[in-house]
């Protein structure tokens, strides 16, 4: 199985560093979820169609992500708790690309 | 008072569903949805996507499912308050109960299905520091009678097919719309956006992007409001504001039943029927928890098939059930209407 290593802050400040696998189509969204990362019906809310802003999380570090799509950046627009380095988790997919990657997660809404 | 066999708590395709199961064992139902229109997620969330996974639709668009199963049971007459939210629920000494909405209205009903899924939808509010002051004294999060707006200055905060729909309607009603979006650019339906920009070329609707709503002011009731355009503020004078930033799911007063929840969801016994702690309360579709939970749709149609068988042997624990099938019986509708299997031709021939 390829994976990737993804450090993930929680709400609560905890820092998760998990093994994300590369070749189930899964997105970091899927993955906090996965891993419990979040207390269920507080992430992914809208089921990972960019209609709701439940897996918004803050880039933390340089690696590369996927360019953000119209839908992900309507949705950011209307959300809350937005910085300049807010990504929708259900919009980037895990790829090897995404090696050493750290996140934190958005405060609910 | 309104009076049924059971209460299902949610319109979505699960509780739209629960009511033909029950209808196949002759019991009633009326449902309650905190939304004004049926369909839940569907109808709120995607009601034009197609969905891949029902058994016998290898596609069908979630808004087509919703109107196919009202055609479903339509037979079986359900009642529905919409636009309520299900508050309190109170058990009778006789095992029925009482479930009061927000609004006041009363269902009687020997069992409850709560097919709540997600928890009632609310809208999304601005986070501006004093907004619940002017709930009810103008901010308003849905548009529940135009006429409110007749001959008044409002202002739609928003970028999704609720603003430009609203600001498309009340542009007739207002004596002026002003619709304020953070980007440029809306997402919502072509024709909607295209209409928008037509009402702003012919100045009944005023544009204003990129922008925010940052504050409220007025002494008792919304009279301007402070916006900020791409790094300055400016004023603007307003009876109304209207924030249609869409609808997020809580579970609301559910949390308050005494039910057992885990994982904001509602534990049920899933090795029988459905039930929650509570004898006669079920919980069905994605509203319960249990182990291997799936939150699916034909789950949730599976879970209510029982749900109702148990409704069944609890009314009549004298009557033994016997397992009719549709193809075989036929359905019988309380509204007179029987669907039936074509008889067969038996003929000899000569």
């Amino acid at each position: 199985m390829n994976e990737v290593t993804i450090k993930i802050t929680d709400r609560e400040g905890a820092v998760h560093e998990v093994q994300a696998p590369t070749d189930m189509a899964m997105n970091i969204m899927e993955l906090c979820r996965a891993y419990e990362l979040a207390p269920d019906g507080t992430i992914g809310v809208c089921g990972g169609m960019a209609m709701c802003a439940s897996c918004q999380c803050y880039v933390l570090n340089d690696v590369e992500l996927p360019e953000m799509g119209s839908d992900e950046e309507a949705m950011l627009s209307e959300a809350f708790n937005v910085k300049k380095n807010s990504r929708l988790g259900c919009q980037i997919p895990i790829t090897d690309s995404l090696e050493g990657l750290e996140l934190e997660l958005a405060p609910e809404d | 008072m309104i009076t049924t066999d059971i209460l299902i708590i949610g319109a979505g395709p699960t509780g739209l569903f629960a009511v033909f199961e029950a209808g196949l064992l002759k019991l009633k139902c009326h449902i309650i949805d905190a939304l004004p229109q049926i369909g839940g997620q569907l109808s709120e969330l995607y009601p034009k996507k197609p969905i891949f996974d029902i058994p016998g639709y290898p596609s069908v668009l979630a808004g087509d499912l919703v109107d196919n199963l009202m055609e479903q049971i339509k037979q079986f007459e359900p009642g529905f308050t919409l636009n309520e939210k299900a508050e309190t629920i109170q058990k009778l000494d006789d095992g029925t109960f009482i479930v009061t909405t927000n609004k006041g209205t009363q269902h009687h009903a020997k069992a409850i299905a709560i097919a709540g899924g997600l928890g009632s939808f609310e809208p999304r509010k601005p986070l501006l520091e004093n907004i619940a002051f002017y709930e009810d004294k103008g901010v308003e999060y849905f548009v529940k009678d135009p006429e409110l707006f007749r001959d008044k200055k409002i202002v739609i905060a928003g970028g999704g097919d609720s603003a430009l729909d609203w600001s498309i309607f009340l542009a007739d009603v207002a004596s002026h719309v002003t619709l304020i979006h953070r980007r440029n650019e809306f997402r919502g339906a072509l024709d909607s956006v295209e209409k928008v920009q037509e009402l702003v070329h012919k100045g009944k609707v005023h544009l204003v992007t990129p922008a925010e709503v940052i504050g409220i002011r007025g002494d008792k009731h919304v009279e301007k409001l402070d916006i900020e355009i791409n790094g300055t503020h400016s004023t603007i004078r307003t009876d109304y504001f209207i924030p249609l930033f869409g609808l997020t799911p809580k579970l609301g007063a559910i949390a308050n039943w005494g039910l057992e929840i885990e994982k904001n969801a509602i534990k049920v016994n899933n090795a029988l029927d459905y039930q929650t702690n509570i004898d006669g309360i079920y919980a069905i579709g994605d509203i319960n928890t249990y182990p291997g939970k799936l939150k699916l749709i034909l789950c949730g149609f599976h879970e209510a098939t029982l749900m109702c068988q148990s409704v069944f042997n609890k009314l009549n624990p004298s009557k033994k059930y016997v397992l009719k099938y549709t193809t075989v019986s036929g359905v019988d509708g309380f509204d007179g209407t029987r669907k039936e299997a074509e008889k067969q031709v038996v003929k000899a021939i000569e």
